[in-house]
């Protein structure tokens, strides 16, 4: 166990990828074979959705970059050409005074202008020099010609420091002055660095030039100082470098006040507090010279824009540079928007996460109720199998023990319990065939058989055993005057052929069952079982009625009082009621000899519709849904009451569905219940046809009589012993049945009912008798319930007369086993007499084809005979009772055959009646 | 031979009679018709048939001889036969008696004497069967034992 664990252990992984394998083999789907990645690639998911959210806030950051550059160099460029523009024009002002200073002040002998009028030209002209502090002129002097200068001016030339200048080449001394820089009058501008550069350059080229930038004299701000030559005479069009130094006379000088100028024109504009901006003098390129600005200050050096400047001097370049007063402010659209996709791209992330663990839970929990379902059904498999096995093996040793248990000699205490025993077994062995039966079903292994039977032949079985059970009840319950036993009746409609292909015992169980429940659960009122084909649901004119009952059921129905109910009970389903089944009766009485033909639909399959209708206790409504189900009763009570297991509906639903019908019910507690259920057959094919037309020739006949068995069973008060004597045939008949034993000890006389077909013919023939040849009293009692059968018979002499030896010793066996005294004869002669009068017997049998003298022949003279002794009686007598007191001995046909055409002849010789016999 | 083993073959034997179809339910009833009153009602009965059906039979034969066959009267031997094997319950014969008829009313020489062996035949089985059932029952008897009733369902 350790070692199988250790191993486990160490082999895990492995044992994990083999399921892996496993499960893709088995048609896993991607997800659930990637399922371990799960938490790995949400993270991804979140990783890449951040590293997108940065990415769009990035770029939407530079685009606010670019835009803000764009507007800081469009401002820069704009400062610099309104900067570059007052410059110019500043220049071109000294350029005027320039040629002003030349024009009056060289080209005039002697000068028409002194110090007093510069200044105050200039000082008048000031509003057109914004940028220029002031302006002056220097002239040039040599140094050979300095003493005179000296001394026609009347000062000493000064150098920069305000001492007399040193010893030079060559001077230029201011001469003249604007007020505001008088203050520099006679320095010499040569004495300076900067200055005298400038004028070199300025003489040489006759441009103006300019100073770097320096602080000013006078002033602490930073300024340049503009120079501008003024040449003596005119120079040529295109004067050397030489000729213009000859030619120069003196120079104009303007000092700009860069810094003032600057901050003056910032402030006409607008944006003016967002950009700072410097002003360079970049003619050394590798040590730029501020002109304006602060070299330190605060600002964005982010974003910087530089704008050339020209202020017309080629040997100088100057530079603006502008930048934003402040850093770029954060974008919060852009961090908002950004977020915001973030947001949702992580909810979308948690979404698919959800659905994918979904998935995966509903894939594992689909696997497991598979797994599950498997096992269950194993389960049901194996259940099936034992219900299948084990009864069989009860069924044997059960059947051994029940065969042996009477088989000796036992004293009658033994033989009293041994056939206790032998009941519960049977009863047990019913039980099991059941289970049997179910399991069967389930397992599919039920094959149904089809071979011909005669439908008619099983109701009246089916119910001949039920009307036993019911006659008991009705016997235990009897005491109660409320409580009447419940009669049994079958009616099958004509149209349904007599011979019908199918499965005989399963169609027998199924109606077992059905009408079993029904007596189990009924106490009084009726069970009726109606036959017909489902073709013919409404009240066709072909039907023919055949109907057995079974005349326990004290209460009746007249029939002048036709409308009551036959049992006076109400049924769950109206359809059924008295009224529609009179219907169909009626509609039969008028057209009962019509053909009936069923050979051409031979072979042809037709659905047949039973319904088996009670007046019991009902199926509560609760349980309604529930009754197919196996081993389901109402509840427990019921089973306490009535026994049973609650096998059997399901058993016969189960049969119904294999034999191609439907079965359903209506119920209504404490009234009763229907079930009706459909099935499937073959007719018979033509071989067996032979038969069928025999039966369905003798129908006519027999309906009428079974008619009034339907509507009597009343205690008849007109019990004349010429109509017990029809009852006695009839019950005679019916010696050889198996019930008769039971029905003598139980005392009635209905066990008509319970014969085969044939008996019911001669029930159905003696009935018609009553009815067509008497009295018209068909409504009236036929079958008493109460007098004693044998009672009836007993020395009642029955003449029977039969060429037929065996068939005459069987008969009378028959009628002798009721107690009466029979007397045979072989041939219509011999019978003849016997009949003469005064006649002493109560009925009379007579075979039809006898040698010598048939049926019809002996009847003859006999009613000849009676008819006279009838006229001489009625001459004399008196009519009392209401009945013709007359002789008539009722002769009752035998045959084998009886057709139509018999029939008919039967009664033109005024016989009684026809049998069909054997 | 043991009283109860002589019961049982007894019954073992009656009912393979009903399955193979040698008889119907009408010698079931027949059985009960017989009570102490009258013990001996199948045999009287059954040895009735016989006679009856010979006769019939040595009849027919005759009749089917004859260079022109008079249907009628086969007819109505056939019935009497039927008539007989039918109120014994001697099942095959009564239907090879059918399918005889029928054939008479075609007036179908060849069939009916077809018919006729096979009606012999089905006579005589039926004989054997019935010859060897009584016997046993007498043997039980004689023995003292009952004779056990046969229940089947028909």
């Amino acid at each position: 166990m350790v070692l199988k664990l250790q191993q486990s252990h160490h082999h895990q992984s492995v044992a994990v990828k083999g399921n892996e394998q496993m499960g893709t083999k088995r048609g896993y789907t991607f997800i659930q074979s990637n399922r371990d990645w799960l938490p790995k690639l949400i993270l991804l998911w979140v990783m890449v959705m951040g590293f997108i959210s940065i990415w769009i806030y990035k770029k939407m950051d530079a685009d606010n970059n670019v835009r803000r550059e764009e507007v800081l160099s469009s401002m820069c460029d704009q400062r610099a050409r309104m900067l570059q523009d007052q410059f110019s024009v500043s220049v071109n002002h000294v350029h005027a005074l320039a040629l002003l200073v030349a024009t009056f002040h060289y080209y005039k002998n002697p000068s028409a202008i002194d110090q007093e009028t510069f200044a105050e030209y200039t000082a008048r002209a000031a509003f057109e020099r914004p940028l220029l502090s002031g302006v002056a002129y220097a002239e040039r002097v040599v140094h050979s010609g300095r003493e005179k200068f000296e001394k026609q001016h009347g000062w000493t030339i000064k150098a920069m420091q305000r001492e007399p200048s040193r010893l030079r080449d060559e001077y230029a001394p201011l001469i003249f002055s604007q007020e505001t820089i008088s203050y520099i009058e006679s320095l010499d501008m040569m004495s300076g660095e900067e200055d005298r550069e400038n004028i070199v350059r300025a003489r040489a080229t006759g441009k103006a030039v300019l100073t770097s930038p320096f602080r000013l004299l006078g002033s602490h701000h930073l300024g340049v100082v503009l120079t501008f030559p003024v040449y003596k005479s005119k120079l040529p069009p295109k004067p050397t470098m030489e000729e213009r130094i000859v030619a120069t006379a003196g120079y104009d000088i303007g000092a700009i006040d860069v810094e003032s100028l600057v901050e003056n024109l910032l402030g006409q504009l607008a944006g003016n507090q967002a950009i700072l901006v410097n002003v360079y003098d970049i003619t050394n390129s590798s040590d730029p010279l501020v002109m304006y600005g602060h070299q330190n200050q605060d600002g964005d050096w982010a974003v910087v824009h530089e704008s050339k400047l020209d202020f017309g001097d080629p040997f100088r370049k100057h530079q603006m540079i502008c930048r934003y007063h402040q850093k770029a402010p954060t974008s919060w659209t852009a961090l908002t928007n950004v977020f915001l996709f973030f947001v949702i791209c992580l909810l979308v992330g948690y979404i698919l996460y959800g659905a994918v663990i979904h998935i995966v839970k509903v894939e594992d929990d689909f696997r497991e109720m598979q797994e599950l379902k498997v096992r269950a059904e194993a389960a049901d498999v194996a259940k099936s199998q034992f219900l299948a096995t084990v009864p069989h093996e009860i069924r044997t040793p059960m059947n051994g023990m029940l065969a042996l248990l009477l088989d000796t000699d036992l004293s009658s205490t033994q033989r009293g319990y041994a056939q206790t025993a032998q009941v519960c077994g049977k009863a047990l062995i019913t039980l099991i065939n059941e289970v049997i039966d179910r399991a069967k079903i389930e397992a599919g292994k039920l094959e149904l058989e089809t071979v011909p039977f005669n439908i008619r032949s099983i109701f009246d079985n089916v119910l001949s055993l039920f009307s036993e059970k019911s006659r008991n009840k009705g016997v235990e319950v009897s005491r109660d005057k409320t409580n009447r036993k419940p009669s049994l009746a079958v009616f099958v409609s004509d149209k349904v052929p007599e011979m019908v292909m199918g499965d005989l015992g399963r169609f027998r169980q199924i109606i077992t069952n059905l009408v079993g429940n029904s007596v189990k659960f009924t106490e009084r009122g009726h069970i009726f079982v109606k036959v017909h084909l489902a073709e013919s649901t409404q009240p066709v004119a072909d039907t023919k009625v055949e109907t057995c009952l079974n005349g326990g059921s004290d209460e009746g129905l007249l029939i002048s009082s036709a409308c009551q109910f036959k049992t006076g009970y109400e049924a769950a389903d109206e359809r059924n009621s008295w009224d529609s089944f009179r219907h169909l009766v009626v509609d039969e009485e008028l057209r009962y000899d019509a053909p009936v033909n069923t050979i051409d639909e031979a072979s042809r399959g037709f659905t047949l519709m039973v319904s088996v209708e009670d007046t019991g206790i009902g199926i509560p409504l609760i349980v309604q849904d529930r009754v197919f189900t196996p081993f389901m009763q109402a509840d427990s009570s019921t089973s306490r009451n009535y026994g049973g297991t609650g096998i059997g509906l399901s058993i016969t639903k189960c049969l119904v569905e294999l034999m191609g019908g439907h079965i359903s019910f209506i119920s209504r507690p404490q009234v009763g219940s229907t079930f009706s259920f459909t099935t499937v057959f073959k007719r018979c094919n033509k071989a067996s046809y032979n038969d069928t037309k025999k039966s369905i020739v003798e129908l006519p006949s027999g309906f009428k009589g079974l008619k009034a068995i339907v509507v009597d069973g009343k205690p008849g008060k007109q019990n004349g012993h010429v109509f017990k004597l029809p009852k006695v045939i009839l019950l005679a008949k019916n010696i050889t049945n198996v019930e008769l034993e039971k029905a003598k000890a139980a005392g009635f006389a209905d066990t008509v009912i319970m014969k085969p077909m044939r008996a019911s013919m001669a029930a159905a023939c003696l009935q018609q008798v009553l009815g067509i040849g008497k009295k018209r009293q068909a409504g009236k009692d036929m079958l008493n319930g109460s007098p004693v059968l044998q009672g009836l018979l007993c020395g009642k002499k029955i003449l029977v007369v039969d060429d037929n030896m065996a068939h005459q010793r069987v008969f009378a066996g028959a009628l002798k086993k009721f107690g009466a005294p029979v007397e045979c004869r072989e041939s219509g002669k011999a019978a003849l007499k016997l009949l003469q009068l005064p006649c002493c017997f109560y009925a009379c049998f007579m075979d039809i084809q006898m040698p010598e003298m048939d049926g019809f022949e002996a009847t003859h003279p006999i009613r000849m005979m009676e008819s006279k002794a009838n006229e001489q009686m009625n001459g004399g007598m008196d009519e009392d009772s209401g009945r013709k007191g007359e002789w008539h001995v009722p002769i009752l046909a035998m045959t084998a055959d009886v057709i139509h055409a018999t029939y008919d002849e039967c009664l033109k010789c005024r016989m009684d009646g026809c049998v069909e016999a054997l | 031979m043991e009283v109860g083993q002589m019961q049982r073959r007894l019954v073992d034997y009656t009912k393979s009679l009903f399955m193979e179809g040698f008889l119907d339910a009408q010698f079931l009833q027949l059985q009960q018709l017989q009570d102490e009153s009258n013990p001996d009602f199948v045999v009287e009965v059954v040895s009735l048939f016989f006679d009856d059906s010979e006769k019939l039979l040595n009849d027919l034969t005759m009749a089917l001889d004859q260079p022109n066959v008079d249907f009628k009267k086969v007819d109505a031997h056939v019935h009497q036969l039927k008539g007989s094997s039918s109120s014994i319950g001697a099942q095959r014969v009564k239907n090879a008696c059918i399918a005889f008829r029928s054939f008479c009313e075609e007036q179908n020489i060849d069939a009916t004497l077809r018919c006729l062996q096979q009606v012999k035949q089905e006579y005589y089985l039926v004989k054997n069967k019935l010859e060897t059932m009584l016997r046993l029952e007498q043997q039980i008897v004689a023995a003292g034992g009952s004779i056990p009733m046969i229940e089947l369902g028909f």
